[in-house]
């Protein structure tokens, strides 16, 4: 045993007066929440009459399947089909991403105005909320909204957008295109793109090489990294993500085709106030989520050496 | 020959974010029209781009049909108190995980780090059953105040009601939850461990204490770190919807993202007005992004290339 520094232990104490503030909250409001929902996940509770201890039925009820003379059938349809919703409105990630790299490359060069179009593209994901879902319904109004008159004018009778089955999702991933492109993606791409040395493009030049390969051998490989962690977060975030959008909307509608797991979960604990069942769900939600942070890692961490 | 065409590289640049100016014009139009003319046809598409009538009327009108001036109260008053506990428990914390040694700090840290990645919704369920069954157990346990009644400011028909004291519809619900982050911790551990471990030594041997060290030395430099986090929480918090639409059912304690609701009339959403209180919500978030642009880069590269 190395014998203490002096002050070691003044320090010690410091750093607890300077943690305590944050690490009380913390333990309150998230730490203790994450096993508390487990627990509760394990009742059933309607929040009037005492909680009652369920076991393992809430999720048998929520993954289970059950025998019927058709066949096997899940204890909760529900469930599978908005988890196919959210996986679903999650195909907008990589035309997002594709799309942010596009612009950081047209953006990435000794142009006038450079700024300017980075401040427009950026806009949309500043300004992502409420007060915007509430434009986009308006702009997806079928009769007077800006969407289908635009459609009028190449001679198109636009849908009826939200409140069609078939096109509800659709509507809501062109949206998500309009707010996500321009975003922390593309300020992401961009910072990744000036950090690639130009002298290996010169190089390459002088070896003959052509727009494509050099986006192909140089641009691609240096980016990434920022690809990988952009991924990532993208799948983290599509999984919960949902409620507000579709809350304002479309009211998870029409027939629940835009209902995402996140406004499962609301629906159940909030308007429903199955909380034991509302656990479960948001706990199944937390499993997905690790296990994509966690193989990601595993992979990642390789791509990065 | 690169430079001769090079304006041809403008043409789609500029088509394109015309495009993505669109519906922010649709959007000032709509505000801007008299009441119904939005939801009149027009067989022309640039009409509906263009304000057919400057009804500036419009924006003062918002706050007289619905309570628009407390939703703005409410949300300036939330955002801003929990902008500033969050930025300082951030601090300190980040403070003593960065600067300071003592035993656990890394494992610690670690589980800071874990929790960022459970969803919100995990959280919020018992957080929320925390909220609805605080103000009865506060009254078993302090039985002294009445932890369930409705709170006033003044007396008499011009008392202004702020809901209970805790719990639900209180604004302890609307605030204290979100005083504490794991992930604003996280980024100002990032920016303060940038700074050189000299000028900690240095202070010390001035005979400064750990507190003035971080009051005197380590806040000042790590000002643009404090900017971010300032920034992106305010504007988070500005925006949130799903904790206050849960924990408050009272009118006079919604934010600005639960108000907008009021202009879905019965009869169909009022759209130049709803238009234009969308537009007088967005305004300080406009006004926050052009004043604080260089914090938006830094804020969003340091969780990518340190974490």
């Amino acid at each position: 045993m190395s014998p203490k520094p002096p002050g070691q232990r003044q320090e010690t104490r410091a750093a607890l007066c300077f943690l305590l503030p944050n690490l009380i909250g913390f333990l309150l409001f998230t730490a203790w929440p994450v096993v508390a929902s487990f627990a509760l996940s394990l009742t059933s509770w309607d929040l009037l009459t005492p909680p009652r201890w369920a076991g393992l039925e809430n999720y048998s009820n929520l993954l289970g399947f059950h025998r019927t003379v058709e066949g096997l059938r899940a204890n909760d349809p529900d469930f599978w089909k908005y988890l196919g919703n959210t996986l679903f409105l999650m195909l907008v990630i990589p035309v997002n991403m594709a799309g942010s790299l596009a612009l950081a490359l047209a953006l990435n060069r000794k142009m006038r105005f450079s700024y300017v179009y980075r401040v427009i593209f950026f806009l949309p994901s500043i300004l992502a909320g409420v007060a915007i879902f509430y434009l986009w319904r308006w702009m997806y109004n079928p009769d007077f909204g800006l969407i289908n008159a635009a459609l009028a004018t190449i001679g198109i009778e636009g849908p009826r957008w939200l409140t069609d089955p078939q096109w509800a999702k659709p509507a809501l991933m062109a949206m998500s295109v309009w707010l996500g492109v321009g975003g922390g993606s593309m300020i992401l791409y961009l910072a990744a793109l000036q950090g690639v040395p130009t002298d290996l493009y010169e190089a390459a030049e002088i070896d003959g090489a052509g727009a494509w390969q050099k986006f192909r051998v140089i641009t691609w490989p240096s980016v990434m990294p920022v690809t990988f962690f952009i991924f990532t977060m993208a799948l983290i975030g599509g999984f919960q993500s949902g409620f507000d959008m579709a809350y304002i909307m479309t009211g998870g509608g029409p027939f629940g085709s835009t209902t995402t797991i996140g406004y499962y979960i609301y629906t159940k604990a909030y308007v429903l106030f199955e909380m034991g069942y509302a656990s479960a769900v948001a706990y199944v939600l937390f499993v997905i989520v690790l296990a994509v942070t966690l193989v990601n890692w595993k992979r990642g961490g390789n791509q990065l050496q | 020959m690169k430079n001769r065409f090079g304006f041809l590289w403008h043409i789609p640049l500029i088509l394109l974010g015309v495009t993505f100016l669109l519906p922010l014009a649709f959007m000032l139009a709509t505000a801007l029209s008299r009441p119904g003319e939005a939801m009149q046809a027009t067989d022309s598409f640039t009409a509906m781009l263009w304000p057919r009538s400057w009804q500036w009327e419009n924006f003062a009108e918002v706050w007289r049909v619905v309570p628009f001036l407390r939703y703005y109260a409410n949300s300036l008053f939330v955002a801003v108190v929990v902008t500033c506990g969050q930025v300082f428990t951030s601090a300190c914390a980040a403070y003593a995980f960065s600067r300071l040694r003592w035993p656990g700090r890394d494992k610690l840290f670690l589980a800071y780090l874990a929790t960022m990645m459970v969803p919100h919704s995990v959280t919020m369920l018992p957080n929320f059953v925390a909220m609805k069954i605080l103000p009865e157990w506060l009254t078993a346990v302090l039985p002294g105040i009445d932890w369930l009644a409705m709170r006033y400011i003044g007396s008499g028909p011009d008392a202004i009601p702020i809901g209970r004291l805790v719990g639900l519809d209180s604004y302890f619900a609307l605030i204290v939850p979100g005083m504490f982050s794991a992930y604003g911790t996280f980024l100002l551990r990032q920016f303060f461990l940038g700074l050189p471990k000299e000028l900690d030594e240095a202070a010390k041997i001035d005979g400064c204490s750990y507190w003035q060290i971080f009051r005197l030395v380590i806040i000042p430099l790590a000002l643009p770190g404090l900017a971010t986090l300032t920034i992106f929480t305010f504007m988070g918090i500005w925006g949130s919807f799903l904790w206050p639409l849960v924990v408050t059912n009272q009118e006079f304690l919604r934010v600005l993202p639960v108000g907008l609701q009021a202009f879905q009339g019965q009869y169909g959403t009022e759209w130049h007005l709803m238009m234009a209180a969308a537009l007088l919500m967005l305004l300080p978030i406009v006004g926050i992004f052009l004043a604080g642009q260089r914090f938006f880069v830094s804020g969003l590269t340091i969780g990518a290339v340190k974490g």
